[in-house]
């Protein structure tokens, strides 16, 4: 780390928050005199990579002078604002960042950048780039809010501050079916969030504060295990719902297939961390006996999304499904989130530690299929497997070879292969569940590690037919027309994830150091 | 002798407090004014009663100013001067402000609507009876908040009520607007004479109008009269259900909002909306704290019924139909009462009533300005597209992209999703009265209807911003109508920026 002060850390947070919002009603307004650019539509979206940016770089700047090295100030909050906002109803302007959210909100601003630059070169195909960049800084505000607030009403107000944004992305600059895509979606998850309300009220009022470090290091002997159990089914439905958990999860696929390609990424590789995050920072420390009575029901219901997801996969992966790519990759998102909820519900150290890295490696793998597999589309005009494929493969390795490896890397990747991102989360969130916390049923958990543990093997199995239907075959010269390969702001756009893939799979280190004194602290309830 | 006379004079005659009293006279004077200002006033020189209107309005608002302390009450009993029957409290502010906020708004829309209503001879509108009759109104429901009797009450309800008919009506030669206006008075004059039979029982039993005597009165009631005690609590209610339009009372909504001209739906919509729930807040919570019992499970079941009804009637409605948009308009207000009920249903199971009934302001003020601000809208778009349907407003944001995007932060406002930032507050505090009174399935019935509301909210916004079909036509917009479409949209961003300034209300005492 370096040493930055620490009321420059406070408002780098506030900043990255904000930023996005001011860009956003900026980008409304007409480019003011020599930012015009070649023309508005290039003007807009280079205003969009440069707020973009400048969050980044922010959030670059907070993660360096996270003091991660001290024990004592690792496991706090750290760059904290905390403001009266509403006193009539105790909400707190109250701002902090720690090991767990850290990572996400770095993971966040650098996917939205990787946005932005891409649609920059890639002109996204609908109506004004103008509302396209507004909207995509709203969504990126709402998410670093989610990540960044410490307060539980704030918490909804950003959780749902995504929610206008990503409808009109759906609805506006999506595929086909996109309105009842865009739809199912909002009205799924706001379902879900006002259910949640409910439940944060309840915490809230009988604790009698709705601020989330309060809630978890005091002791509350108001809220008793009854009020606990109501609040954890109530908030996890509307967490579960974003997750999504199955069997909440139908909104996903088809908000997944009807996103344009940058919709697809900021969603399943940031929006869908909110709910797990939400279980992770509110659930798990203000209501344990809640969350341990419903931790077996959780982890089951997790197992169960992790083999759905697989077998759903398999079924579109197979010849004369005509199943979608991107569909396939929504359904696999399902699987793998479905790991993270079981690293989760195990309640334990190991777990939890396993859930926030397999949430950040899902971020940048699945981030990284959906921009391939937007590219692929961009160039064959289809994400139908069938018709890639025809009859013996797509053969990206001979047609487009470095998007072909991309795509075979990013597939193995995603199924967990050892010495890359995606293996060390899940394979925690396993041994999480080898050894869940005390009062949880070893018995039960030792099943669902060995159900969980033959949905990897599924896992494996449909990725790689994935990659022989698309990356092998046949070149016959006559049929298949020679494909662009990647481009220069494909690479700009991709390298990122690539290298971060790699290093998080070398490296878990990197990451689980900056979780794992947060996590500690927060399993202790603050006593430690 | 004579100075026995003085005596007994100034035992009868109770001291007035004008300045008390100032914002309904205001209202009422002014009303009378421009009665008598309309018969020489010739027809070119129309307008000035309607800016003479907007300053009367403005100024009996700005007479609340030096009330703000909120401890002034008139009209005492000599005998004893703790029972009033007019306290300028802090509950009596606030909805004085709304309504008069309301009125001055609605009139700003008027002024347009009349004005161009005088450019065609058949749809000509009588100026002076217009100004009149909405300032009389204005000057009943400013009144209303204030009585703590139940002859006032009742009185300043007519009185609000009254001119309300007249101006719903008052299209002469215009079918629908007469059939509106009939529905709309037959079916009021039968909730009035159920309340008034109400407060007669009410009366029997305990032998006081009242209101805080009632409330002491009422608890050591001959157990004989125990039942009418309670028969009239019931039919008090069923006058002010009615004004808020709550279910089963609603159905003179929609046709009552489509027959009357568009302010004076703007105006019913808020300020009719204001008189009925601070009506229903004085009788249950001041006047009959101890039947808590009664009128809580009432009022849940009530306000149940209204959102759901009131969102699936809203859900309904085609956007191709002729005024689609104001009848959605009619049906959401129904739907919104709903939740304007839910806190006073929560008043009476939780210990803090008074908390609770601030959630049920603060919705309130919230309510009023974004709604307003949808209507000034839909009068600016009804100028070109006479037909007002929900499909009209197609493209919007191509042809005035600020109207369309005020219209958009409006209807989120009302949905209750960010950016309308004060309109998901307005809706945590109400969730949080239900949730804290212990009224989970209120809550959870609530919570399915946001998500209804949401779908016809969001469908009218994405709307706005689809590509248009045809060419827009270009029109100058008027002063006034921008001024209220400007006021209400500076009202709505101000409130999303600092939600305190209404939401103090409900963490305060009122009364």
């Amino acid at each position: 780390m370096i040493d930055i002060n620490e009321s420059v850390m406070q408002f780098l947070l506030a900043f990255v928050v904000v930023a996005p919002l001011l860009g956003a009603a900026a980008a409304l307004l007409p480019a003011p005199p020599g930012l015009k650019g070649k023309s508005p539509e290039q003007a807009v979206l280079r205003h969009g990579v440069t707020v973009t940016g400048a969050v980044l770089i922010a959030a670059i700047v907070l993660a360096l002078g996270f003091d991660h090295d001290t024990p004592a100030t690792a496991q706090r909050m750290q760059a904290t604002t905390d403001i009266s906002w509403i006193p009539a109803l105790d909400v707190r302007i109250h701002l902090g960042i720690d090991g767990i959210s850290l990572p996400l909100l770095v993971l966040t601003a650098l996917l939205t950048f990787l946005c932005a630059l891409y649609s920059y070169f890639h002109l996204p195909s609908g109506p004004s780039p103008k509302a396209f960049v507004a909207l995509v800084l709203v969504l990126e505000s709402g998410t670093l809010a989610t990540f960044a607030v410490l307060d539980l009403l704030l918490f909804f107000l950003a959780f749902e501050m995504v929610l206008i944004p990503m409808y009109f992305l759906i609805a506006r600059w999506g595929g086909e079916q996109r309105t009842r895509a865009a739809w199912k979606f909002i009205l799924y998850t706001l379902l879900g969030s006002v259910v949640m309300l409910l439940g944060l009220l309840l915490i809230g009022l009988r604790a009698g504060t709705f601020d989330m470090v309060a809630l978890a290091t005091d002791n509350h002997p108001e809220l008793t295990t009854s009020v606990q159990v109501v609040a954890v089914l109530a908030v996890g439905i509307g967490l579960a719902v974003k997750t999504p958990m199955w069997p909440l999860h139908s909104w996903l696929p088809d908000a997944h297939t009807a996103a344009p390609t940058v919709g697809s990424v900021l969603l399943a590789g940031v929006l869908l961390k909110m709910g797990t995050y939400g279980f992770v920072r509110i659930l798990l420390p203000v209501a344990p006996d809640g969350m341990s009575t419903f931790a077996p029901y959780l982890a089951a219901l997790a197992v169960v999304g992790i083999i759905y997801g697989s077998l759903a996969c398999l079924a579109l992966a197979r010849q004369g499904a005509k199943g979608d790519l991107k569909r396939l990759i929504a359904y696999s998102s399902v699987g793998h989130m479905g790991f993270v909820l079981l690293g989760i519900a195990s309640m334990t150290p190991t777990g939890v530690n396993g859930a926030l890295f397999a949430n950040i490696a899902h971020g940048l793998i699945t981030g990284l299929l959906f921009f391939l597999v937007g590219a692929l589309k961009d160039r064959t005009g289809t994400t139908d497997l069938d018709t890639l494929a025809q009859e013996t493969g797509a053969a990206l390795y001979g047609r487009a070879p470095r998007l072909g490896g991309l795509l075979a890397f990013a597939a193995v990747a995603s199924l967990g292969l050892p010495g890359l991102a995606g293996f060390w989360g899940e394979m925690l969130a396993l041994f999480g569940a080898f050894d869940p916390a005390d009062g949880l049923s070893r018995p039960a958990f030792l099943t669902f590690m060995a159900i969980a543990a033959f949905g990897t093997l599924l896992t494996a199995a449909y990725l790689l037919v994935v990659v022989r239907r698309v990356c092998m075959g046949a070149t016959s010269q006559r049929e298949s027309p020679a494909l662009a390969d990647v481009r220069p702001y494909e690479f700009a756009a991709w390298t990122p994830l690539v290298v971060l893939t790699v290093v998080a799979g070398l490296w878990p280190k990197v990451l689980l150091g900056l979780t794992d004194p947060a996590v500690q602290q927060l399993l202790s309830g603050g006593t430690r | 002798m004579s100075s026995q006379v003085q005596v007994q004079a100034q035992s009868l005659v109770q001291s007035v407090d004008w300045l008390a009293i100032a914002p309904p006279t205001i209202a009422a004077v002014v009303a009378l004014v421009v009665l008598v200002a309309d018969l020489f006033l010739g027809d070119h020189r129309k307008a000035l009663l309607g800016w003479i209107s907007v300053a009367g309005l403005a100024l009996a608002g700005l007479a609340l100013l030096p009330l703000l302390d909120g401890d002034r009450s008139t009209f005492c009993l000599t005998g004893d001067p703790d029972v009033c029957s007019y306290t300028a409290d802090r509950f009596t502010l606030v909805v004085q402000f709304l309504v008069l906020g309301g009125a001055l708004l609605a009139a700003l829309l008027s002024m347009t609507a009349l004005k161009d209503a005088d450019k065609d001879a058949d749809k000509e509108l009588p100026e002076g009876e217009f100004w009149f009759l909405l300032l009389s109104s204005a000057a009943g429901a400013a009144l209303l908040p204030a009585s703590r009797d139940l002859a006032t009450l009742i009185v300043a309800l007519e009185v609000a009520s009254l001119p309300a008919f007249a101006l719903v009506g008052i299209r002469h030669g215009d079918r629908r607007s007469s059939e509106a206006a009939l529905k709309f008075f037959l079916s009021s004059v039968t909730a009035t004479a159920v309340s008034l039979m109400g407060v007669s029982f009410v009366y029997a039993s305990t032998g006081t109008l009242y209101l805080t005597g009632i409330a002491t009165g009422i608890e050591d009631v001959d157990g004989q009269l125990h039942t009418l005690a309670q028969a009239g609590v019931v039919l008090t209610l069923v006058g002010f259900a009615f004004k808020t339009a709550a279910v089963p009372f609603h159905f003179w909504v929609p046709d009552t909002y489509v027959g009357a001209p568009l302010p004076v739906a703007a105006y019913l919509s808020v300020v009719g909306k204001a008189v009925g729930f601070s009506g229903l807040i004085l009788v249950t919570v001041i006047a009959l704290p101890s039947y808590a019992d009664v009128w809580g499970p009432a009022l849940a079941a009530l306000a149940a019924l209204t959102m759901t009804i009131g969102n699936v009637g809203a859900l309904r409605q085609r956007p191709t139909r002729a005024y689609s948009a104001v009848r959605l308009l009619a049906w959401s207000s129904v739907g919104q009462a709903g939740y304007l009920l839910v806190p006073i249903a929560a008043a009476a199971y939780s210990e803090d009533a008074e908390k609770a009934v601030g959630s049920t302001l603060a919705y309130a003020l919230m309510y009023a300005a974004v709604n307003l601000g949808a209507f000034a809208v839909a009068a600016l778009v009804a100028r070109t597209k006479p037909l007002n349907r929900v499909g009209d407003y197609r493209g919007l944001y191509a042809s005035r992209p600020l109207a369309a995007l005020v219209l958009g932060f409006f209807l989120l406002c009302l949905a209750g999703l960010p950016p309308g930032v004060i309109g998901l507050f307005a809706k945590v505090t109400v969730f949080s009265a239900a949730v804290d009174a212990g009224l989970g399935w209120l809550a959870v019935v609530m919570a399915v209807n946001v998500v209804i509301a949401l779908f016809y909210y969001l469908q009218w916004t994405s709307l706005l911003f689809r590509a248009p079909e045809g060419e827009p036509a270009a029109h100058r917009v008027p002063a006034p109508l921008t001024a209220a479409i400007a006021l209400t949209a500076v009202l709505g961003v101000a409130l999303s920026g600092a939600p305190q300034l209404v939401l103090r209300f409900s963490d305060t005492g009122l009364f």
